[in-house]
C-alpha cells in the first residue's frame, strides 16, 4: 500500500486530481481511496487531500498521517506549511517549482527523502492557459507511482481525465489538459 | 418507466454518498422525501438529478424540514408506496417525533443515515450520537464499514423492511465513508429491481377503507407495543432469509471471491480473527476497518487480537456476540457516542448484557473515540490495545478511556 498526501490551495484542483488517480487505479482492477480533509473550505486557503493505492483490498478508514509520497502543487506552500510532517527519510517528495531537486534540498535543508521537481505552473500556463497545476502534477505522480507499484498506466489516467472533464470542457481545453498530463509525466526531474 | 443505465455489473470509484444514491436509483422507490443536511446533501443532490433526468419513476418531495420529510414518507408508505429518505445528525434529531410514528404505524420506510455529531457545539463530522439517540424508536439499525457495505446494506434493507413492516435505518460514517472515494462493485440495474420486487402494503390507504394512526388509550396501547417487540424478534429469521437470497444473487453471475460475498451480505456481526484471540475488540462502522489493519500488523508480532464488528445494532445480536467473546481474556468496547452519566457508551451496555445473559464475567474496558470526527487511526487502535494489555498484566487502568484527546487539554486538567 502506498499512501499519498497532496498539498494545494482551495480551487487549484488537488481534490479533483486525487479523485482521478483513484478512479484510474480502480479502473485497472486494483484498490484505491481518495479522501479530502473537510474543513471550512475557501478559495486560496491551504488544503490537504489524500490517496491510498494498493493491489490488495484497503480497510483503513482514517487520515493518512505517514505518507510515502507528498505532492505539492503550489510552490508558495513550501514556506507556509510543513510538507514533511509525518514523513520518514524514505518518503518521496514531488514539488511544483522552477527550482531543481538539489536547490530545493538546500533551500529547505531537507535530509534524506527522494526529491522530484516539475515546473507545473509553466506547463499549465502553456497548455491549459491558466495555472491549473493539478493535472501536470498528476502526470508526475503517475510516473513515480508506476515505477514504484506498476500502476496506474498513463493511458488509464488519460481516460479518466477525459471521463472527468469531457462534458465540462471544450475539446481544445481538454486536449490541453491531456498534453499537460503527458508533459508532467515526461518532464519530471529527479535528483 | 425508469431507465436502465447498467445492463451489467460494474466496478466503479464511488463515495459512500454516490454508492447509496446509485442503490436508490436501482431500487427506484415510488416516493423520496428529504431535506438537505451535511454530509447527506450529496445523496439528495445526486438522486434529484436522477429524478430530473428521468432515470427513476420516483416522486421526489422537497419539504421544509426533516420532520416533514419523514411525515411525508409515513403517509406515502401507508398509501402503498415504497418510500425512502436520507438525513444526518441534527436532521435525524428533528425527525425524532416521527421515528416512533413510522415504526408504531409499521411503515417500512428505509432511511439512509449519514452519521453526524449532534450540536452543540456545531460540528458536521462523524459520530454515532444521532443513531444511538434513536436506538429505542423501533427501527432496525444497520451500520456499514465502507461504501460497498452501504450500497449492499441499503438494497437488502429494503427487502428486510418490507418483510416485517418495520422501518430500517441504514447508517454510514459521515465524511469518512460518505465523502471518500472507494472501490464499489455494483449489481446490474435489473438484478436490483428484481431482488427488491414490488412493494405492496396489506392495508393501503389509497385503495382500501382503513384507519391508520388511531388513538390507543390505556386499554390497547400496550398491545401495539408488544406487537412491535414480537416483530423485532422476527428480524433474525427475516434477515437470514434476505441475506441468503442476496448471496445467491451475488453468486449467480461473474466470479466474486468468497470473502467479497461474505462482506456484502447482511449479517448481525462480522467476527475477525477471534478464534484464538486473547484480546477482543468490539466496534461499529468505519473504525472496524482500521482495527482490522492493526490486528494484522500486531499478529505479525505474535499478539493474539481479534475484533467483532457489529453490523446490526437493532435488534442487537446478544447471543451471537457472546459466542465470540467467550474465549477472550479481556474485551475492549469502542463507542463513538456518549451517554453522559451512563457507565460508558451505548455499545458497552449491550456488550455487558450479552455477557450477563451467558453468565460470562471477564475484564472489560470501554473506549470513547472519534466524537465529532476526531481521527481514530492506527496509533489510537494501538493505544487501545496497549491499555488492554496493561490491564491483563494487572495494572489498575480506568474503566472508561477517552481516546485521542488533545494534549494541551489534558495538560490543562492537571
Amino acid at each position: 500500500m502506498i499512501e499519498i498526501r497532496w498539498h494545494g490551495r482551495g480551487g487549484q484542483g488537488a481534490v479533483t486530481a486525487s479523485k482521478i488517480l483513484s478512479s484510474a487505479v480502480i479502473a485497472e482492477g486494483s484498490y484505491s481511496q481518495s479522501n479530502p480533509d473537510y474543513g471550512a473550505e475557501r478559495s486560496g486557503a491551504p488544503l490537504r487531500t489524500y490517496n491510498r493505492v494498493s493491489k490488495k483490498p484497503l480497510t483503513l478508514h482514517c487520515m493518512v498521517t505517514n505518507p510515502n509520497i507528498v505532492v505539492v502543487i503550489d510552490p508558495t506552500l513550501l514556506d507556509e506549511v510543513d510538507i514533511l510532517e509525518g514523513t520518514d527519510e524514505n518518503a518521496i517528495l514531488i514539488i511544483n517549482t522552477s527550482l531543481s531537486p538539489k536547490e530545493i534540498r538546500e533551500k529547505y535543508n531537507i535530509k534524506g527523502r527522494k526529491i522530484y521537481t516539475l515546473n507545473a505552473t509553466d506547463i499549465a500556463l502553456e497548455e491549459i492557459k491558466r495555472p491549473a497545476t493539478n493535472i501536470p502534477m498528476l502526470g508526475a505522480l503517475v510516473k513515480v507511482l508506476y515505477e514504484l507499484e506498476g500502476l496506474p498506466k498513463l493511458e488509464t489516467v488519460e481516460n479518466e481525465v477525459k471521463e472527468t472533464f469531457g462534458k465540462k470542457l471544450s475539446p481544445e481545453v481538454l486536449e490541453g489538459n491531456l498534453r499537460a498530463l503527458k508533459r508532467g509525466y515526461n518532464e519530471l526531474i529527479s535528483e | 418507466m425508469a431507465v436502465i443505465l447498467f445492463k451489467d455489473r460494474v466496478v466503479r470509484p464511488l463515495t459512500g454518498n454516490m454508492a447509496v444514491s446509485e442503490a436508490m436509483r436501482q431500487i427506484n422507490p415510488d416516493v423520496v422525501a428529504a431535506y438537505p443536511i451535511t454530509p447527506q446533501t450529496e445523496i439528495m443532490q445526486i438522486f434529484s438529478s436522477f429524478v430530473s433526468n428521468g432515470y427513476v419513476d420516483t416522486e421526489l418531495i422537497t419539504v421544509e424540514s426533516e420532520h416533514s420529510a419523514l411525515s411525508a414518507c409515513v403517509g406515502a408508505s401507508l398509501s402503498g408506496a415504497r418510500a425512502m429518505t436520507a438525513t444526518a445528525g441534527p436532521g435525524l434529531a428533528l425527525m425524532w417525533e416521527i421515528l416512533s410514528i413510522a415504526s408504531g404505524m409499521r411503515a417500512p420506510i428505509v432511511l439512509n443515515l449519514v452519521n453526524r455529531a449532534l450540536s452543540a457545539p456545531i460540528n458536521i463530522h462523524c459520530d454515532h450520537s444521532d443513531a444511538m439517540g434513536a436506538r429505542d424508536q423501533g427501527w432496525i439499525q444497520i451500520f456499514s464499514e465502507d461504501a460497498q457495505e452501504a450500497y449492499d446494506h441499503l438494497i437488502q434493507g429494503v427487502k428486510l423492511a418490507e418483510k416485517l413492516y418495520l422501518p430500517v435505518m441504514s447508517c454510514m460514517d459521515g465524511f469518512i465513508v460518505s465523502h471518500a472515494i472507494d472501490r464499489v462493485s455494483m449489481l446490474a440495474d435489473e438484478e436490483v429491481r428484481e431482488f427488491v420486487g414490488e412493494y405492496s402494503h396489506p392495508y393501503p390507504m389509497l385503495t382500501k377503507t382503513v384507519t391508520h394512526g388511531p388513538i390507543a388509550m390505556t386499554d390497547s396501547y400496550m398491545e401495539f407495543k408488544h406487537q412491535q417487540r414480537l416483530a423485532m424478534e422476527e428480524v433474525e429469521k427475516a434477515l437470514n432469509e434476505v441475506s441468503k437470497e442476496y448471496k445467491e444473487l451475488l453468486k449467480s453471475k461473474g466470479n466474486l471471491e468468497d470473502w467479497e460475498i461474505e462482506k456484502r451480505i447482511l449479517k448481525f456481526v462480522e467476527p475477525y480473527k477471534v478464534e484464538d484471540a486473547e484480546i477482543v475488540l468490539v466496534a461499529i462502522g468505519s473504525a472496524a476497518g482500521t482495527i482490522k489493519y492493526v490486528i494484522d500488523k500486531l499478529r505479525e508480532e505474535g499478539k493474539k487480537i481479534g475484533l467483532v464488528k457489529i453490523k446490526v445494532f437493532r435488534p442487537f445480536p446478544y447471543e451471537e456476540l457472546a459466542k465470540y467473546l467467550e474465549n477472550a481474556k479481556i474485551i475492549g468496547v469502542l463507542d463513538r457516542a456518549e451517554t453522559f452519566g451512563g457507565k460508558g457508551g451505548p455499545l458497552l451496555s449491550e456488550v455487558l448484557t450479552a455477557l450477563y445473559l451467558k453468565g460470562i464475567f471477564k475484564p472489560i474496558r470501554n473506549f470513547i473515540y472519534g466524537l465529532g470526527g476526531r481521527d481514530f487511526n492506527i496509533i489510537h487502535v494501538k493505544e487501545v490495545v496497549d491499555i488492554l494489555e496493561r490491564t491483563l498484566k494487572g495494572e489498575n487502568t480506568p474503566f472508561l478511556n477517552y481516546i485521542n484527546l488533545r494534549k494541551d487539554y489534558l495538560e490543562s486538567l492537571k
